[in-house]
C-alpha cells in the first residue's frame, strides 16, 4: 500500500516514513508501514494495543534500527535519513523529540532542571565543552539564563510554573504528563512524537491537552505525532490518522474518513465469528497441536 | 511537620500476657543464640585445646534482653515511663560500677563482662533507651500542655544553618594546625589523623562524582588511586621527576585508565558493571603485585622521594649548596613542618576537588551526569551522548583519585599492593553511600565518623573495626538515605524563602507511599 496522506500544500513532507518492516528475530512487529506527517499538522498513530505504534516511534527515535524501510525527515535546518543517524543523534542533530508511554522524567531532579537539561546540546556549546564554564570564560551564564527563559515560557504554557522547584518525581501524575511534553519542547523539535499523552488524564486534563497540543501546532507549525487511545482526543485534534493493525497499516486519512472505515472498525469491533482466522495464526495452531 | 513525626508508630494496647510471651521468646532467643558462642570459650594452653565456661555473660544477656524487651514494647504503647526509669537506673548502676573499678578493681566480678570495652559499649544500650524515653515523656507532657514538642523544630532549624556547616569546617581546618593541639607527638598525630581522613574526604569526592552523580556503581576506585600512587612512585625513583610534576601527570595517567575501563562498561549498568569494576580494580592490583621488574612486586616501592616546599627540601640535614624550608625561613628545625605542609597540601587538593565538583554540578555535564543517574533512555531521547557523559565521569573520578594516589605515595614514602586492595574500594562506597549520595559535605561527616574514629582510638586494636560496623549500621537506621539525603536543586526559579509551598508540599508523595 503506497501513502496517500493529503501533502498540504504540495510542500514535501515533514516526515516521510517508506516500506518500514522490523523485526525482532521471527516476529515482524512492523510490516511495510508507509506513511507521511506534514508539518504544521498533528498525525495520529492509532490502533489495538501490539499493534506497533511504539515500535515505529522506537525506530523513528533511533531505539531500534529498523529491518527495511527508509525514514527520510525533511526538516527546515536540513534533510536526514533518521534510520542512519545513532540513537541519541535523532535529537540532537535532526531535532526529533519524544516523550514514553511511561513516563520517563528525572524524577530525582526538579522540574525546571529538567527542563534545563533538555536544552544540554545548546548550553555544552555555550559552556566550552565544560572547560570554559568551570573558569568561568565565555558567555555561560549569558546562555544559562536563555535557557531558564526558554524553560520558565514552557512552564507557564503547561501551568507548572508554581511548581518549578518541586521533585519531578513528587508531581502529580497529569502534571508529570505535561512535563515530560514541555520537556521534549524544550529541545527545540521539528517534529515531536507524544507517546500516549492523555493516558491517565481525566477528563478536564485532557481538554486542557488538546489545547496545549492545538497552541503548539498553531504557533510553531511543528510536526507532531500522536499515538492515542483516547477517542476524544484524536478525533478532537488530528489533521491525519494513520490506522496501525498486526503491524500493518489498515488505514489512513481524515478523521471523517477513519471514523467510516470498515478495515478499522472490524479492527477494534472485531468481526463475525465465522470469518476464517488469518492464515498464519491458522498455521501456527495446526503446528501447535 | 517532619518524617519522624510521621513515622510515629500508632499505640496499639497489647494484652500483658502477650507482651510477657513475647519478652520471653527474645529472652529464650538470647539464651539459644549465645549459650554457645558466648558461653564456651575454647582456650588453647600448654599445646592442648580445652573451654572456659561463661555462664555470668549468658544469664546476664539473657536476663537484659527480656526486660529490655519488655520496656521497650511499653515505650512503643506510649507509655515511655518504666523504660525512663529501668534504663535510667541500669544506665546508673553500670556506669557508677565502671567508674568505681576504674579504682578498685576487686570489682571486676561484678560487672557482666570481662573487658572493659565491651562493658562501655553495653553501657549505651540502656542509656540510649532512657534518652529515647525521656524524649517521648517530655513530648507527651508537651503535647498534653499544649506546647510545641521539643525539638520538633530543630531540623527545620538546623536546615538554614547547613551552608555554615561548611564554612565553619573549613575555617577549623585551616585553622587547625595553630590550635593549642598539646606537646609536639600529640600534635603531629591529630594532625596525621586529619590527613589521612582528608585524603578519604578526596577520594569521597572523586567516587561522589562517579557514584552520587552519574551512579554508575564503582567497586573498583581503588585502582585508580593505585595507579597515581605508583605514577609518582615509578618517575621519582626511577627518573627522579619532582612531586609537583607528577602530580597532574598522576592526574591524567589514572583519568586514561578511567577512560580505559570506561569503554568496555559503557553498555553495563547497576549490578553488572559493580561487577566488572571490581574485576578491573583486582586486575590492577594483581598486575603491580607480579610486575616485579617495575612494580617491585609485593615488596612495593621503598624511599620515594619527599615533596619540596617550591623546590626547598624539608630536611634537617641538606647536601651542600641546597637551602632548605627552614633555614630559608630562619626557623628552627621542627619535623612537625613537614606534616603541617603535608596537610595543607592535602587541604588544597581536596578543597580544588570540592570546588571543581560543586562547579560541575551546575554546568551542563554536571547536569547530564545527574540526568543518566535518574534516567538514561531518556537523556537519549534528549540528545545528550550517553558514551561521552558517562566517561568523562569516570575521567572525572579516576583523575581525583590519582591525585590523591601521588600525595599518598608522597606522604608514606612506601607503597606496595596491600595498600590497594577491594576492602578500600569498599570503604570509600561506604563513605559516599553513607553521606548520602552526592552530598559533599555529607561526605565529610561520614569520614569522620567512619575514618577519624576508629583512627581515633586506634588504641581499641580489635574493636576499632567493631566500631567501623556499629557507626555504619548506626547510620543505616537512623539515616537509610545517607547522612544528608537532601538535595539541592542546582538552579532555583523562585527563591527558597519566598515559595514555601514548594518546600512544604514536597514531601507529600513520600508520606503517601509511606501509607
Amino acid at each position: 500500500m503506497t501513502a496517500a496522506a493529503p501533502a498540504g500544500n504540495g510542500a514535501p513532507p515533514l516526515l516521510q516514513v517508506e516500506h518500514l518492516t522490523m523485526r525482532f528475530g521471527g516476529l515482524v512487529a512492523i510490516d511495510d508501514v508507509s506513511f507521511m506527517a506534514p508539518p504544521g499538522q498533528i498525525t495520529a498513530l492509532i490502533g489495538p494495543n501490539g499493534a506497533g505504534k511504539t515500535t515505529v516511534f522506537n525506530c523513528l527515535t533511533g531505539f531500534y534500527k529498523p529491518s527495511v524501510g527508509r525514514l527520510t525527515l525533511n526538516a527546515p535546518h536540513g534533510n536526514f535519513l533518521l534510520e542512519q543517524l545513532d540513537g541519541f543523534r535523532i535529537a540532537q542533530k535532526a531535532h526529533v523529540a519524544r516523550t514514553f508511554q511511561n513516563i520517563r522524567l528525572f524524577a530525582g531532579m526538579s522540574t525546571l532542571e529538567n527542563l534545563v537539561v533538555a536544552q544540554h546540546n545548546k548550553l555544552m556549546r555555550a559552556s566550552g565543552y565544560t572547560v570554559g564554564g568551570l573558569f568561568g570564560i565565555g558567555g555561560y551564564g549569558v546562555a544559562e539564563r536563555e535557557a531558564v527563559e526558554i524553560a520558565r515560557h514552557w512552564l507557564d504554557r503547561t501551568g507548572l510554573m508554581a511548581k518549578a522547584d518541586w521533585l519531578a518525581g513528587s508531581l502529580p501524575y497529569g502534571d508529570q504528563r505535561r512535563l515530560e511534553i514541555a520537556r521534549a519542547m524544550c529541545t527545540d523539535p521539528v517534529l515531536l512524537c507524544l507517546d500516549e499523552p492523555a493516558a491517565g488524564l481525566n477528563a478536564r486534563e485532557s481538554a486542557d491537552l488538546n489545547q496545549l497540543l492545538l497552541s503548539i501546532r498553531g504557533e510553531l507549525g511543528i510536526g507532531i505525532l500522536l499515538i492515542e487511545h483516547d477517542m476524544s482526543v484524536v478525533m478532537g485534534i488530528s489533521d491525519h490518522i494513520v490506522v496501525l493493525d498486526y503491524g500493518r497499516k489498515i488505514a489512513d486519512g481524515t478523521p471523517e474518513q477513519i471514523r467510516s472505515d470498515v478495515n478499522v472498525i472490524k479492527a477494534y469491533l472485531g468481526e463475525a465469528e465465522d470469518e476464517p482466522l488469518p492464515e498464519a495464526v491458522a498455521a501456527d495452531l495446526s503446528h501447535g497441536a | 511537620m517532619t518524617v519522624r513525626e510521621m513515622s510515629r508508630p500508632v499505640a496499639v494496647a497489647v494484652p500483658n500476657l502477650e507482651r510477657l510471651k513475647h519478652a520471653l521468646a527474645a529472652g529464650i532467643i538470647t539464651f539459644l543464640l549465645t549459650s554457645l558462642i558466648v558461653g564456651i570459650e575454647t582456650v588453647s594452653s600448654t599445646g592442648e585445646l580445652t573451654f572456659n565456661t561463661r555462664y555470668k555473660e549468658v544469664v546476664i544477656a539473657s536476663i537484659a534482653v527480656f526486660f529490655g524487651s519488655w520496656v521497650v514494647s511499653l515505650m512503643r504503647e506510649g507509655r515511655p515511663l518504666p523504660a525512663l526509669f529501668g534504663g535510667g537506673a541500669v544506665t546508673l548502676v553500670l556506669g557508677a560500677l565502671l567508674i568505681w573499678n576504674n579504682l578498685d578493681p576487686s570489682l571486676t566480678a561484678w560487672l557482666p563482662f570481662n573487658a572493659p570495652i565491651v562493658n562501655w559499649g553495653v553501657l549505651i544500650v540502656p542509656a540510649s533507651i532512657c534518652a529515647r524515653a525521656a524524649q517521648m515523656a517530655a513530648a507527651e507532657r508537651a503535647r498534653a500542655e499544649g506546647r510545641a514538642t521539643p525539638l520538633a523544630g530543630v531540623g527545620k532549624a538546623l536546615e538554614p544553618a547547613l551552608p555554615w556547616v561548611g564554612i565553619v569546617l573549613l575555617v577549623g581546618a585551616i585553622a587547625l594546625p595553630w590550635l593549642p593541639l598539646g606537646e609536639r607527638t600529640q600534635a603531629k598525630k591529630i594532625i596525621d589523623i586529619c590527613t589521612i581522613v582528608l585524603t578519604y574526604i578526596m577520594l569521597g569526592w572523586g567516587l561522589n562524582i562517579v557514584v552520587g552523580l552519574a551512579g554508575l556503581l564503582d567497586l573498583g576506585y581503588v585502582a585508580f588511586y593505585a595507579v597515581g600512587a605508583y605514577t609518582y612512585a615509578m618517575l621519582s625513583v626511577y627518573f627522579g621527576w619532582s612531586f609537583w610534576i607528577c602530580l597532574p601527570l598522576s592526574g591524567v595517567l589514572a583519568a586514561t585508565f578511567g577512560v580505559l575501563l570506561g569503554f568496555p562498561v559503557l553498555r553495563l549498568r547497576g549490578d553488572y558493571l559493580a561487577i566488572v569494576t571490581l574485576g578491573f580494580g583486582e586486575m590492577i592490583r594483581i598486575i603491580i603485585t607480579n610486575w616485579r621488574a617495575v612494580t617491585g612486586g609485593p615488596n612495593g616501592i621503598n624511599n620515594i622521594p619527599r615533596a619540596t616546599f617550591f623546590g626547598l627540601p624539608m630536611e634537617r640535614d641538606v647536601p651542600e649548596g641546597v637551602v632548605s624550608f627552614h633555614q630559608f625561613f630562619g626557623l628552627e628545625y621542627n619535623p612537625n613542618h613537614r606534616v603541617i605542609f603535608l596537610y595543607y597540601l592535602i587541604l588544597i587538593c581536596a578543597l580544588v576537588v570540592n570546588f571543581v565538583t560543586m562547579r560541575l554540578r551546575k554546568l551542563p555535564l554536571g547536569r547530564a551526569w545527574e540526568a543518566l543517574r535518574e534516567d538514561e533512555t531518556a537523556c537519549r531521547a534528549l540528545g545528550i551522548n550517553p558514551t561521552n557523559t558517562k566517561l568523562t565521569a569516570f575521567a572525572m573520578g579516576a583523575m581525583f583519585a590519582g591525585f590523591a594516589g601521588s600525595f599518598f605515595a608522597v606522604r608514606n614514602q612506601f607503597i606496595s599492593p596491600e595498600s590497594f586492595v577491594f576492602l578500600e574500594s569498599a570503604v570509600i562506597l561506604a563513605i559516599v553511600v553513607l553521606g548520602g549520595l552526592g552530598s559533599q559535605i555529607g561526605i565529610v561527616l561520614a569520614t569522620v565518623v567512619l575514618i577519624g574514629l576508629p583512627e581515633l582510638f586506634r588504641e581499641l586494636k580489635d574493636y576499632r573495626m567493631l566500631a567501623f560496623g556499629i557507626g555504619m549500621v548506626l547510620i543505616m537506621i537512623w539515616r537509610p538515605g545517607g547522612l544528608m539525603a537532601h538535595r539541592e536543586p542546582t538552579i532555583r526559579l523562585h527563591d527558597k524563602t519566598r515559595a514555601p509551598p514548594a518546600v512544604a508540599a514536597a514531601p507529600k508523595p513520600a508520606a503517601e507511599a509511606a501509607k
